[in-house]
């Protein structure tokens, strides 16, 4: 059954049985490769894209509930890595294996898009469900700390990582 | 720009360097003999043949081939770093591109055993500081000088009497016509004038990971690419007799669907059922409808609660073996002031890396192509071979990012089943088999159980003056089963006076793997936790005790067969590292908040020594981590600060998850955890806000860091709970005593 949808700014229309998981649709129907699969239950948070402003976890949405809203994935936060959020993963070289990585800066963007400034408390809130196995946490809370500074043009010290 | 993959590569030419189609110039390896430590496996030898690690361009930029896998231990950035240092430019104007896998030019391709510091630091200065020689060379030749005038700086050579400079970029094509040198004469880099090694340096494929840029096993698409899952009996060894082939067929996008008899060894090819569709969310989705009979065969009679079983039963038996007997135990005990006796035991562990195990191949005119993440996929080409009654010379396998390995990589089952499904679809089909989580789980090369009887006895001054483990694990005819082995020298022995060490072994069908750290991520803990025992029961501090185990004169270290360990026990290595800890984290020296204690835990394994201080706070049966000081030493230089610190954090985070949660449960012969929710990492909310990272910079060679940071956290965690709650945990994971995160 075809279904529309817009991902990243650009329509698409994918034929596919409706519950589809957006994951796969994204992955293996459009070619996005950037949003990942880490366990098809909601548990690891690697999948997560934005539905409008919500970040959600793309292996538990079917394709059906999508409808109008705009869907956002790690590729679509900019052209060219300038989001602040990726500016700070690099700053601080967040990752080791990266895997989990595009899940995670896809749950940190969408917090400060409603907290800019956010406390440690709703970093964990909203960061909770985004499993990093190789143990980046103290570095993914530093970057979101200071992605909150860059976005708001007020960045006063270098990374601490490099 | 000319690429990697236009270059014909001559094998037969001998230590030539090439020149490249337009300028530039490649560069031969020499890599040096194996260690000892991995003188048991059959790796490949490089030989003396031209092999492309380094490209100069004629812009004067440099492309630097990574030899290894690259799952997230930063090997893919950090031999780069090494060559780039030697051969003397600038890191900004190096790109690194990934090899192949392909022994003769590059030797041992591994990401494990914390190996890619200590047996790539000689062979990568050796590449670089020989390209810088043979441009030396080709300035010297060029302007009628002596090499000895000429000097180099960031991809430049100068002659400071005559005023002449060429940048490498120039000097390419010439350089590419001078002899290789002597590696023997080689003259490295005084290490106060490196600028790139010693300093923090970005992972090169950060800009790539933020973007969301195709970069894993997983990522991978070819033009016709079908996927595929393939199923395999719970019962580990069991085999597919029969399936409803047909009505699978009939199934949306299904293209193929069979069975396969496999070759009965469960690390290479198990029987199961192939599902290829058109698409990999096709061929699962199929997979819902599959309905198989197995042949389950003996492993269904196996269960966890069995082996505790046996393992209790054998515990007061004599060993079946003795691994190491020093003096007289049994009598010493009647000279010890105090006995401990205890039994500890941890479960079966699954790797879980994030990202699930696949592989994509492609079989055309009796050429086989691979695309994977595998740790280790040179030693999965022989085995394939054989299984495909093909030359090795016709499979080529290119080497993918991986998401994370842990040691699950090392063992080549998806990679070899991928093959088999590519070969059997045939016709130029790439097929891209990916397992689910769940596939993942129930199908690992699993971390063995382990049981430990232990007996010690201190005298009244407190030095252990006996001790003796009876470490029931897995294996048969007299040998232990994959990664279920223990170091016949293990801490303490050596430093107590009379020791044994004894094993028995319960036979299993359960595939065993080494898993970061392996004889050591629960050892540790067993060892650390019962010398805290023993302090405990001597009335001395904690650390004292084990400064004081640390400074008895041992017995004769062994000669020969380092085993896992590369080397024998330097305790003044480890000394160092307990009192750093000990200093770091103010032990004994400030007041602690209430409910709230330090634990010591130290442990010496892949060549490195790390010693942790955990401050814990236990509120009930909740456990907060404050903080963990971490002090390691793995020689004379931390190549790269920036991935050395992230690692060291990431090892103790691991380690916790180890500690409190991670357990693989066997009922009837099959892994009962399907997913993270049963078996659940350390979240970031549960994670140490603080951890503090030293190293000792020691005249010693460098070695790897993947593993020797995750052992010691565990008993150092433990350690500080029973210094605040008097419960004193013997199994793993603490959840089973009621314990969780705060």
């Amino acid at each position: 059954m075809p279904y529309k949808l817009t991902i990243n700014g650009t329509h698409h229309t994918v034929d596919v049985p409706g519950d589809m998981p957006l994951l796969w649709v994204i992955r293996d129907v459009l070619k996005l490769h950037g949003t990942k699969y880490g366990c098809g239950i909601g548990q690891c948070g690697c999948c997560t894209v934005h539905l409008g402003d919500e970040a959600v976890r793309s292996c538990l949405t079917p394709i059906s509930a999508v409808g109008h809203q705009h869907v956002t994935t790690i590729e679509g936060l900019s052209p060219d890595a300038s989001h602040p959020v990726q500016r700070a993963w690099i700053d601080g070289d967040v990752p080791q294996c990266g895997y989990c990585q595009a899940g995670q800066m896809m749950s940190a963007s969408a917090l400060l898009k409603k907290t800019p400034h956010p406390t440690n408390e709703e970093i964990d809130t909203a960061m909770a469900g985004n499993l990093c196995r190789c143990g980046c946490y103290l570095r993914i809370r530093d970057a979101i700390n200071r992605a909150a500074e860059i976005a708001s043009g007020t960045e006063t010290t270098a990374s601490a990582a490099l | 720009m000319p690429t990697l993959e236009k270059i014909q590569i001559d094998r037969r030419s001998f230590l030539k360097a090439t020149a490249m189609a337009g300028g530039g110039m490649l560069l031969a390896l020499y890599a040096s003999p194996l260690d000892e430590v991995f003188a048991q496996m059959r790796f490949p030898q490089a030989k003396l043949v031209p092999a492309s690690f380094v490209m100069i361009h004629p812009d004067n930029t440099y492309t630097i081939m990574s030899k290894n896998p690259e799952t997230g231990n930063g090997a893919r950035t950090m031999l780069p770093m090494i060559i780039a240092e030697e051969l003397d430019v600038e890191w900004k104007n190096v790109t690194v591109e990934q090899a192949d896998v392909d022994g003769a030019k590059y030797g041992l391709q591994i990401e494990g055993g914390s190996t890619a510091v200590p047996l790539n630091w000689m062979a990568m200065r050796q590449i670089g500081r020989a390209g810088r020689q043979m441009l030396v060379a080709a300035a010297a030749q060029t302007w009628s000088v002596p090499e000895s005038e000429c000097t180099t700086k960031a991809g430049t050579v100068m002659h400071e009497g005559s005023g002449k400079s060429a940048t490498y970029g120039e000097l390419a094509s010439k350089a590419a016509t001078v002899p290789v040198p002597d590696f023997q004469t080689l003259k490295f880099k005084d290490p106060k004038d490196y600028t790139i090694i010693g300093h923090p340096t970005a992972d090169v494929d950060d800009p790539k990971i933020v973007s969301g840029k195709p970069l894993y096993g997983i990522d991978v698409s070819l033009p016709g690419m079908m996927g595929a899952v393939y199923v395999k009996c719970p019962v580990f060894g069991g085999k597919a007799v029969s399936a409803n082939l047909d009505e699978i067929k009939a199934l949306p996008g299904v293209r193929y669907a069979f069975i396969v008899a496999g070759n009965g060894d469960t690390s290479q090819l198990s029987s199961g059922v192939a599902i290829v569709a058109d698409q990999w969310y096709q061929a699962n989705h199929a997979r819902q409808k599959l309905k198989v009979q197995w042949d389950e065969g003996p492993t269904a009679n196996e269960s966890s609660e069995g082996y505790l079983q046996q393992a209790q039963a054998l515990a007061p038996q004599k060993p079946q073996q003795i691994l190491r007997h020093d003096g007289d135990v049994d009598s010493a005990f009647n000279n010890a002031a105090h006995v401990v006796e205890a039994f500890y035991a941890y479960p079966f562990l699954s790797h879980a890396a994030m990202e699930p195990r696949n592989t994509t191949a492609c079989y055309k005119d009796g050429k086989l192509e691979i695309w994977t993440n595998s740790q280790l996929p040179g030693m999965g080409v022989m085995p394939l071979a054989q299984l495909l009654k093909m030359s090795p010379n016709d499979i080529t396998v290119h080497m993918i990012r991986g998401g994370g390995g842990f040691g699950r990589g090392l063992v080549n089952d998806f990679f070899i089943e991928a093959a088999y499904i590519a070969k059997t679809v045939g016709g130029g089909v790439p097929v891209k088999l990916l397992w689910t989580r769940e596939d993942d789980m129930h199908h690992d090369a699993y971390r063995p159980a382990g049981y430990h009887s232990l007996k010690a006895g201190v005298d009244a001054n407190g030095k252990i003056i006996a001790w003796k483990n009876h470490f029931i694990s897995f294996g048969s005819n007299g040998r232990f089963a994959s990664a279920a082995n223990m170091e016949p020298d293990e801490f303490p022995a050596r430093f107590v006076p009379n020791y044994e060490l004894g094993t028995s072994l319960m036979p299993t069908g359960i595939p065993t793997g080494a898993m970061r750290a392996p004889g050591s991520n629960a050892i540790a803990f067993v060892i650390q936790s019962f010398i805290d025992e023993l302090a405990n029961a001597s009335g001395k501090d904690s650390v004292e005790f084990l400064v004081d185990l640390l400074s008895v004169e041992p017995l004769p270290a062994p000669t020969g067969g380092m085993g896992m360990r590369g080397a024998p026990y330097i305790a003044a290595r480890m000394r160092a590292c307990v009192e750093r800890a000990r200093d770091n984290s103010g032990w004994g020296k400030r007041t602690l908040p209430e409910n709230t204690a330090l634990g010591i835990g130290a442990h010496f394994c892949h060549m490195g020594y790390f010693a942790d201080v955990a401050e814990v706070t236990v509120t009930g049966n909740q456990v907060k981590v404050n903080k963990v000081w971490a002090v390691g030493d793995i020689g004379s230089q931390i190549i790269n600060p920036a991935r050395a610190q992230n690692m060291v954090a990431g090892g103790i985070i691991d380690g916790m998850s180890q500690l409190m949660d991670y357990e693989i449960n066997i009922d009837h012969g099959r892994a009962m955890e399907n997913n993270f929710n049963g078996y659940e990492p350390v979240r970031l909310t549960k994670a140490p806000p603080d951890i503090h990272v030293e190293f000792l910079n020691t005249k010693y060679s460098p070695t790897g860091l993947g593993e020797p940071p995750l052992p010691p956290v565990l008993p150092a965690i433990a350690n500080a709970i029973f210094k605040v709650t008097g419960k004193r945990a013997r199994r793993l994971p603490l959840k089973r005593e009621g314990f969780s995160w705060a």
